[in-house]
This record gives structure tokens, sequence and C-alpha cells, in this order.
């Protein structure tokens, strides 16, 4: 039976026998790439529906973690091969094995030179996506968070546009900083408790004093992810320097590792000093709401506006994870899977004009209804949800998220339902300069309709945050035991502190 | 699925259209639409019978929506008395819409895409009557804000049109802030945002307060002025109205529709629904009269000087909301209701009368370009009769019955915000009656001032386009009447049932029926004078209008250029926030944080490493590299002692 299979390890490892195809591959540079993005396509493809897996086998009232496999790694050492899911890793893997397929669709085309290190490169990068989510073990955790980067930063690196170096290395420059500093508290952390078991560690009570030091360390990791005002700066160049793909994949799913890791570690295992930092974190995020709402304003690239919309959504994000509150986490966590999407599919309506035009540019544009409908339509849609319209995912999660931010404190959420105001703002003008007008440039009137390969992209996105933003429960159900169990832990061990104290 | 049909109905037709509008199979799209509208009023009118007339309240679930811990949001509709009037309204008004688009629209090739926008608009308006709760309510609200900024923008390639379309959209936004912040201030109090389960207890919560950094308010007061905000910018009302004027870009049958019978009445919707909180909450009601009568004030004044035939409307619907929100705010909810409904039809006959005559001039909406046509577009003609009489209250019209109904309520509620709005309305009911004539007559009387040419073409509408009128005519004529004794008038209490709450000690409604007689004749008179008034300034002596313009000089400016709200906007809000967006981007992101963060440390690496620059992808492999050596060196840093 596929229960009895190992199906976690299974998933996190089946792209690497794609890898292995790729690299048995012979024939001309022509053939190669052919066979290289169909091989790719399939096993991540299988990927996908083999993960699905997870979610129909996954029982939502079921307390602790799924799927569990381990293994020992190092005898003795308290260091372990464990994997497993829960309420809050499931729906990511999803997303990443839903993502991936879809990203090298998108790169079909545009991708002509060394296709067949490019597809190892998104094949590595999917193993180290998933195999982050579903590790349950610190060290695991530990490479896969950073393993992740490398076949990114090759994707920016080798496929990126003119300025890769500068984009590639201002983004490894911020992570090495956090990464460093998060593995000092690691260290740590194995030190005092022993173990690097992910759940023994949520178990371990550290005293205040510690968990402050270590939440700072892990804080420093995680905000560059998300990324947090004023360490953002790096997303919006690697952005516009990686192709399509990558940035489908960035904004996707990268930049959820961050909130992730904040509910995997900050909260159940440093809940004293995530309360302490909150009102800090507040502040960031609602700086980020609003500073990165107006920098988009002024944006005159595409794809440099819609990364700072992420950014600012990536706000709401970790208002809602330490608002501490129920609905507050659900909507983080509603939100970043909705932004994974509608990102993606933004980052792909520029990827799908400017391999027409070759050229981000605003001002470019006009008028490209005449000319490609379809894409408006889709275009339209994507825009929408990404200002939170009720009906799609977008709303969905903010609407949580405010409730959250409104019992924390009345000044958070009014703060930053300004970024209502102000996302529709840039958005409906990115979408009216892009869009709509006179085409007078002949160059606008010869592009030409989305394809088929493109129609396939945008439809299952379309029709996923259309499902979302209906009927949420889809996800919020499988989430609701994890989040509050969170809850409940946090709120067991603030309410024992403040016994203490 | 009698009830689910009434709202899914257009949806589906919506969804048809839209897919027949991807193969131009436009009569399939025309005939989708229309008939899923046209099914929905019949129903409509026998939830009317069984739901207002028959006194039953339905609530029909439809599915799961938002659970998350105690916030629970359910798809479910509801059906009582509120509900139903509107129902009759927006698919009432909907259905003659759908019909006159069909002749309207008739040459523009996207006429099946047109379709499939109003289909949808009736589907979220739908919603918008029907919620149950304060978020399905809200989803309503956002969906008719995309279904208007989608008719508005229609001709996309018109920069006004799609500038508009854009305003439109950004004014609600402000507004919804307000009602969002509304949606979470109600939750906190009554931990539910389902009507039955907030109105279960209202009175309970009167002594509960919402606190602002040690800023102690009443909860009531907070969530009652918030949502108000909301309906100021559904609503048009002064502040939140500039996109309403703008939005006359759309084609003429949307602004029927959206811009006038129904979308922009879903404010004074929300503030009737949510009757029950707001009564207790007498700062708030008075922010609504104030609001709303300064708002009939302002609009009347500025659509006196306008030239665009559909912007003087604009401003009269403006207008007229004020007074259902004066209405409201007196605690005659039922009068704000009765005169949502009149208006319905007069205003929708009247744009649609302006479309019929802007369709004969050739697409001209300039006044000053019109005139000496009546004798060619008599039934036009006859109709935009009809709709003036009603819209400025003469005697047994439709707007006689409704808008005296509203000052006599605001002069009953004997407070000195009720005499103000009694006093600003009065002042507005003249002035309405002006503007309506002052169009009447330079539309169609006087000599012809179009090309000859245009006025070679000048014609009648098609059939498809007048016979939607009749009915919206009879409703311009009859509604009043028959409504009267519903609405407002003996039989209310048990009408309205439950679905609309007026806290015992707030008598306006009753005292209206015993003002004394002058307050009873005082807005006919009026009325009569405005007419009088418009017949000398431009048939008279057609030079006076001009001599007072300049005479006034600076005042007419003010009033020409709408109070120069947009010029002020545009100088606070919009032009400092792109300016001050980039300056961020420069100084904040690349002139601060680049400059001290990355930056910086790569010229300091960059002088280090120097020798390895030139390699182009060795970058990345570099500091791959450097990453492992770290994890190396603190590996062996741990396991060489630390701790142990």
């Amino acid at each position: 039976m596929i229960s009895s299979w190992p199906l976690l390890s299974v998933i996190t490892f089946l792209p690497l026998t794609g890898v292995l195809f790729l690299m048995l591959i012979r024939g001309n540079e022509e053939a190669i790439a052919a066979n290289s993005r169909l091989v790719a396509l399939w096993v991540s493809g299988f990927t996908f529906v083999l993960s699905l897996y997870l979610y129909v086998g996954f029982d939502p009232e079921m307390m602790g973690y799924q799927f569990e496999e381990r293994a020992d790694w190092i005898t003795g050492s308290g260091i372990s091969y464990h994997l497993g899911i829960d309420g809050i890793s499931m729906p990511f893997i999803l997303l990443a094995t839903f993502l991936t397929p879809l990203s090298i669709l998108a790169s079909w085309k545009s991708i002509t030179h060394r296709v067949r290190d490019y597809m190892i490169a998104f094949l590595v990068l999917e193993v180290m996506m998933v195999g982050m989510f579903a590790s349950l073990d610190m060290l695991m955790f530990y490479l896969f968070f950073e393993g992740v980067l490398i076949p990114m930063f090759i994707i920016i690196g080798v496929w990126g546009g003119a300025e890769r170096v500068y984009a590639a290395f201002k983004f490894f420059l911020y992570t090495l900083l956090g990464s460093v500093l998060m593995l000092v508290c690691m260290l740590v952390m194995y030190q005092m408790a022993g173990t690097t078991d992910i759940p023994a560690l949520a178990a371990f009570a550290f005293s205040p004093e510690i968990q402050f030091w270590l939440f700072l360390g892990f804080f420093a990791s995680f905000a560059v992810k998300v990324p947090m005002w004023p360490v953002h700066t790096w997303l919006p160049d690697a952005h516009v320097q990686a192709p399509t793909a990558g940035s489908m994949i960035l904004a996707g799913v990268l930049l959820k590792m961050g909130g992730y890791g904040f509910l995997r570690f900050s909260l159940p295992m440093f809940p004293d000093a995530s309360e302490y930092f909150a009102p800090f974190i507040f502040v960031l995020s609602i700086v980020a709401v609003i500073y990165t709402s107006l920098v988009a304003l002024a944006q005159s690239d595409m794809k440099k506006l819609i990364a700072y919309s992420s950014v600012a959504h990536m706000g709401f994000v970790t208002i809602g994870i330490f608002t501490l509150t129920e609905q507050g986490i659900a909507g983080a966590m509603f939100q970043m899977i909705s932004h994974g999407l509608v990102s993606a599919a933004l980052f792909f309506c520029v990827g799908v004009v400017y391999d027409r035009l070759h050229t981000r540019e605003i001002s470019a544009y006009g008028g490209v209804v005449d000319a490609m409908p379809r894409y408006a339509a889709f275009f339209m849609f994507m825009m929408l949800a990404s200002v939170g319209l009720p009906g799609t995912s977008g709303f969905v999660g903010e609407m949580l998220v405010l409730v959250g931010a409104w019992e924390a404190s009345h000044w958070v959420a009014i703060l930053a339902a300004t970024g209502l105001i102000l996302g529709a703002c840039y958005m409906l003008w990115l979408y009216r300069r892009v869009v709509f007008g006179r085409a007078e440039k002949p160059e606008i009137l010869e592009m030409v309709a989305l394809d088929r390969r493109e129609v396939m992209i945008f439809v299952p996105l379309t029709i996923l945050v259309l499902w979302f933003g209906i009927y949420p429960a889809t996800l919020l159900d499988v989430m609701a035991y994890t989040v509050s169990d969170i809850m409940a832990n946090v709120a067991s061990d603030l309410s024992i502190q403040t016994v203490m104290r | 699925m009698f009830y689910q049909a009434i709202v899914f109905l257009p949806l589906l037709g919506a969804i048809a259209a839209g897919l027949f509008s991807l193969r131009q199979q436009n009569s399939a799209a025309i005939a989708v639409s229309v008939s899923g509208v046209v099914i929905s009023f019949v129903l409509s009118l026998f939830a009317f019978a069984h739901v207002a007339m028959g006194g039953n309240t339905e609530i029909v679930s439809v599915a799961r929506w938002i659970n998350s811990g105690t916030f629970e949001a359910n798809w479910q509709l509801r059906f009582d008395t509120l509900t139903a009037v509107m129902l009759i309204v927006v698919t009432g008004v909907s259905s003659c819409v759908h019909i006159y688009s069909v002749g309207y629209m008739h040459h523009d090739k996207a006429i099946a895409r047109f379709m499939a926008y109003l289909s949808l608009f009736t589907f979220a308006m739908l919603m918008l009557v029907t919620a149950d709760n304060l978020v399905q309510l809200f989803f309503g609200w956002e969906g008719v804000g995309v279904a208007s900024y989608l008719l508005i923008g229609f001709w996309y390639h018109k920069e006004s049109a799609h500038t508009a379309a854009m305003k439109a959209f950004v004014v609600n936004r402000v507004g919804d802030f307000g009602f969002v912040l509304g949606i979470l201030a109600i939750f906190t109090l009554t931990a539910s945002v389902s009507f039955d389960a907030i109105f279960a207890d209202t009175a309970s919560y009167q002594n509960a307060v919402i606190t602002f950094s040690g800023i102690s308010l009443p909860a009531l007061e907070v969530v009652s002025i918030l949502l108000f905000i909301g309906a100021m910018g559904k609503s048009a009302q002064l502040g939140l109205h500039t996109w309403l004027p703008d939005a006359m870009e759309g084609p003429t049958p949307v602004s029927a529709l959206i811009h006038a019978a129904t979308m922009v009445t879903a404010g004074v919707f929300l503030v009737c629904r949510m009757s029950p909180v707001i009564e207790y909450a007498p700062v708030a009601l008075d922010v609504i009269t104030i609001v709303g009568a300064s708002t009939a004030i302002f609009a009347a004044t500025v659509g006196m000087t306008q030239f665009d035939i559909k912007r003087v409307i604009a401003y009269s619907t403006c207008s007229q909301l004020g007074y259902m929100f004066f209405a409201a705010g007196v605690s005659a909810y039922p009068a704000a209701m009765f005169h949502l409904t009149t208006h319905a039809f007069f205003k929708a006959l009247l744009f649609l009368g302006a479309g019929s005559v802007i369709h004969a001039l050739s697409d001209e909406q300039d006044l000053r370009n019109m005139g000496g046509i009546w004798r060619k577009v008599p039934v036009t003609y006859t109709m935009m009769w009809v709709g003036s009489l009603a819209l400025a209250g003469f005697p047994f019209f439709a707007g006689f019955y409704s808008k005296d109904m509203i000052l006599e309520a605001a002069y009953g509620a004997h407070t000195s915000v009720g005499m103000l709005a009694f006093w600003l309305g009065c002042a507005a009911a003249l002035l309405t009656a002006f503007y309506s004539w002052r169009l009447l007559i330079l539309a169609f009387h006087g000599q012809p001032r179009a090309s000859a040419e245009v006025m070679s073409h000048v014609h009648e509408s098609p059939n498809v386009m007048t016979l939607p009128l009749i009915p919206l005519a009879l409703g311009a004529i009859f509604a009043g009447w028959a409504g009267y004794e519903l609405f407002v008038g003996h039989d209310m209490a048990v009408f309205w049932g439950d679905s609309i709450f007026i806290l015992p000690t707030h008598t306006a409604m009753e005292a209206a029926h015993h003002v004394p007689l002058w307050v009873k004749l005082l807005p006919i008179v009026l009325a009569t004078s405005g007419v009088l008034g418009a017949y000398i300034a431009y048939v008279k002596m057609p030079h006076l209008p001009g001599k007072i313009a300049s005479a006034c000089g600076g005042f007419y400016d003010f009033l020409f250029n709408k109070w120069y709200f947009d010029e002020l906007y545009d100088r606070i809000f919009v032009r400092p926030a792109v300016v001050f967006g980039g300056w961020l981007w420069r100084r904040g992101d690349k002139g601060t944080i680049d400059y001290f963060g990355p930056d910086g440390l790569s010229a300091l690496v960059g002088r280090l490493s120097a020798r390895l620059v030139h390699i182009q992808t060795g970058y990345v492999y570099h500091y791959a590299f450097a990453m492992m050596i770290g994890v190396v060196v603190l590996l062996s840093w741990y396991f060489s002692g630390f701790g142990r």
C-alpha cells in the first residue's frame, strides 16, 4: 500500500531521478534542449501528482505530524533523518510541487542556451524546497534552507539579465549574514537541548533570556527571506535580473521560507521572545506595507513594481504571524499561499509581454489589450486578486490578518489597512498603463496573442486563486488544528511564565 | 433553489455571455444575459410577495466560506423586506437596462462583453442586498465596485474612460478602508459578523468602548461612523463624491443602472441594514444627517452650472443620495428606502432618456450643442418630462411622495441638525427644479445649436430602446402613490417588520405625518419657482445666465469647477504620494539602505577579492563556497570544545 511507503522521501527526492535522466541525455544541442524540457516537465509533473496524496491522505483532525519518517543519522547524537508534515508545511509542499512544473513550462521558449543545466537547477531547487518544508530535524532544515539558495543563485547568475551578478551578489550578502547568525543559534540550541529534533526542541523550555538572543539570530535569517523592511532591497534586483520562471519560484515559494521559519521555530520555541518582539515586528511590517507601496508607485519597471508589491504583501504576513491570534496566523498562512499563486502569475504576466517586446519598461507598453485580449483578462484577474478582491484568495488572507491585527492593536490594523488603498493605486495604475489605452506603436499591435502553452499556465493558477477565494475551507481546514496547536503552546507557555513571575 | 436562482441566474448569464464573447457570438450572449436577469426579476416578484407582503424572513444557506477559530462568515442569503425591496429595484431596473442596451450598444463590436459585465454587476449587487453577514455584504460591495470599474472603462481606448475607472475604484477603496475597519470593530464587539447575532442584543453594547492609544470612544459610535465612511464612498457623499461625475465616461446604460439606480444606493441600504446598531449611535446619526444634507446642497449647486448632460444628472444623483442619507440620519429609514425606490425609477428613466438624446445627436453630450429637437424625438421628450417632474417632486409624481416625506421627517425630527437638513433640503429642492428644467430647455427647445449634418440625422430611438422606458416611466409616475402606505404610511410597521429598527424615542417618522401645512406646501412652491426661474433664465431672457455668471465671477468659477475638489485632492494626495514614493526609493532604498548595506560591503569585498572580479559566474560559486567554509569553521569551532 502507498501508505507504507516513505512517501515524503519519495516526493522530496523524486526530482533527482530527473536530474539523472537529464545527465544521460545524448545528442546534438537541439535534441538535448528539447528532451531536457520534456524530462523536467514530466518528472516535476509526476512529483506534483504524487504530492497530491499528501493532501488526500492528510487527516486534518489529527494532532502532531503525519507521514512521519525517522532514521538515526549520527547515532547517539540526537541528530536524525526526520521528515513529517503538519497543517502548516503540507500546503507549502503542494505550492512548491505545483509551481515547479508551471515554471518549467514558463521557460519553455524563453530559455535557449544551456537548457539542460537550467532544468537540472530547477529540479534540484525543487528537492531543496520540498525537503526544507518536510524536515523535522533542525540540521536537515538548515541544509535544505541554505541549499535552496545555490540553484537560485545559479539561475539568476547564469540565465539572468544584464546586471545579474550585482543582483546575485546582493542576494547573497543579505542571506549570508542571516544564515551565519541562525547557525550560531542552532548550535547553541543543540548544546542546550542535546537534540536537533524540531518537535523535541519545540517542547524544550528555553529560558526567556536565552530566547531573546535565539529569537534575534533566527530573525536575522528569516527577516531577509520574507523580506522585511529594511532588508528587502535584494528582492527587486533579484527579481528584475532573474528569468521569468526564477521570479515565479522566488516570489512563489522562496519568500515563504521566512514566514514558515517564524511559524516552525520562532513561535513554538521562543514564545516569550515572540511576544516581546511583536511590537517591533509590527513596526517593521507597517513600514513595509506603506513604504514599499509608495515606492512601488514610483517604479517604471514592471518587475520592480511587482517585487515591491510583494514586500508590502509579505508585511501583512509578518503582522498576522505576530498577532499571536488564531485568525492572524491562519490569515498569514493563507496570505502566503495566495501570494505564492498570485505573484507567480503576475511575474508570468510580465514574462509573457517581455518575451514579445523584450522590455520591462511600463512606458513601452499601452494598449496591449487590442493585440492580446485573453492576456488582458488573466492579468486583470490576477491584478484584482493582488489587491485583495473578495472572491479571490487574496481577500481571505488579508481579512483574517486584519481581524487578528485589530485584536492585537487597533492601530496596527488601521495602518495596515491603508495597504488596501495603496495596493489598489499602484496595481490599477500599472494595469492601466500597460493594458489600456490605444495601441499606437506598431510593435504593440503586432504582439501575438497567448498561445496554448501560456494559457495552460494561467488557467490552473486562475482556477486555484478563484477556488481558494470562494471556498477557502480547502486550506483553512487543514491548517486549523496546527494553527490552534501553535497558539495553545504559545499561550500556555506565556501563562506559565506569568505565573512564575 | 428558488431563492438561489434569483441571485445566481445573473451570474450564470454573465459567465455564459463572457464565454460567448470569446467566440464573438453576440446574439447568444445577449440572449443568455437578458433572459438571466429577466427571469431573476420575475422570481423576485414572487419573493417580494412572499417575504415583504407575507411578512416572512427566509435564510438560505449556500456554503461555508471563511471559518477560522471564532471568526465565521458563510455564504448565506437573507431575504427580508429590506432585501425584497432592493431585489425589485435591482432586477427591475437591470432588466430594463439590459434590454435598452441591446439597442444602445448595437453598433459596438464588444456588445457581448458589455452584456456579460452588466449581468456580473447584477449578480454582485444581488449578493450585496441578500447578504446575511457583513463580510458577504462586503463581497457584493467590492463586486459591484469591480463591475463598475470594468464598465466605466469599457471604452478602454479613451484615456478619460480608464482614468475615470481607476479613480472610481481608488476613491471607493478609501471608503472600503472604513468599511473593513468597521467589520473588524463589530467583530471584536459582538464576536460575530452575522446580522442576527450582531442585532440580537445591540442595546447591551451601549456602554462598550473602543480604546485608541488610551482614548476610549463609544464602540457603537465608532462602528457606525466607520461603516458610514464605507457608505460615503459607494454613495458618492461629499468628500468621496469625486468619482461619480467622472464615472459618466461609461456607456449611458451603465450610468442609469449603476451610477443612478442601484450601486450608488448601496450605501443607503447599508445604513438601513445596520439601523439596529446605528440607532444607538446618536453622534453617528448626526454626522450622517449633516453629511447627507451638505451633499444634497453641494451637488445641486454644481449641477446648475454643468454643461455635460450626463454630468448634470450625475450631480443630481449625488444630491438625491444626500436626501436619502439625511433621512436615515433622522431615523426615517423607511423614508430613505422609499426615496431610494422611487429615485431608481425616475433617475434611470432620466439617464436612459439622456442616452436616447445622445444617441439621436450622434454622441453629442454638451448641452450647448443641443436644442430644437423636441419635435423629432417625441417619446424621449415625453419621458424626460416625466422623469423631471418626478425628480422635482411635482404633485402625484413619485418624487413628490418620497422627497416630501424626507423633508417632513427632517422637520419632524425637531432637532437642530434635523432643521439644518430641512432647510438645506428645501434649498436643494429649488435648485433641483431649476437645473432639471435648464436641462430640458437647453436639450430640447430653442434654436438647434448642433450642425446641420448632425441635425439631419436626429431620429427617435428604436423600440428596443424606447420600450424599456415605459415601465420606468410608469414607476416614475405611480411608484410614490402606490408605495406610500406600505413604505411610510399606515402599513409601515407591518411591512418593514424586523428588517428596520427604530428606537421608540426617535419619532421623526411619526412626526412627519403631523407637520404644519406650510412645511408640506413649501417644497411644491420651491419646485415651481425653480421651474419658473429656469423658464425665465433660458427662454425669456437667454442672456441672463451669462450675465449672472460673469457678475458672480469667482463664485461661478467655484461652482463650475465643482468646488475645486479634484484639484485639491490632486495637490494633497495624488501628486505628493508619487513624489514621496520616488523620494523614498532614491533616498531610502538606494541612498541609505543599499549605500550602507550591500553596496558598501560589496565595495569592501570587491577591494579584497579584486582577482576574482573578472570571472563572470565565478561570483556565484565563490559565495556558495564561502558559505560552506563558514559552516565548516563554525562546526569545527563547536566540536573543538565549545560547551564542554
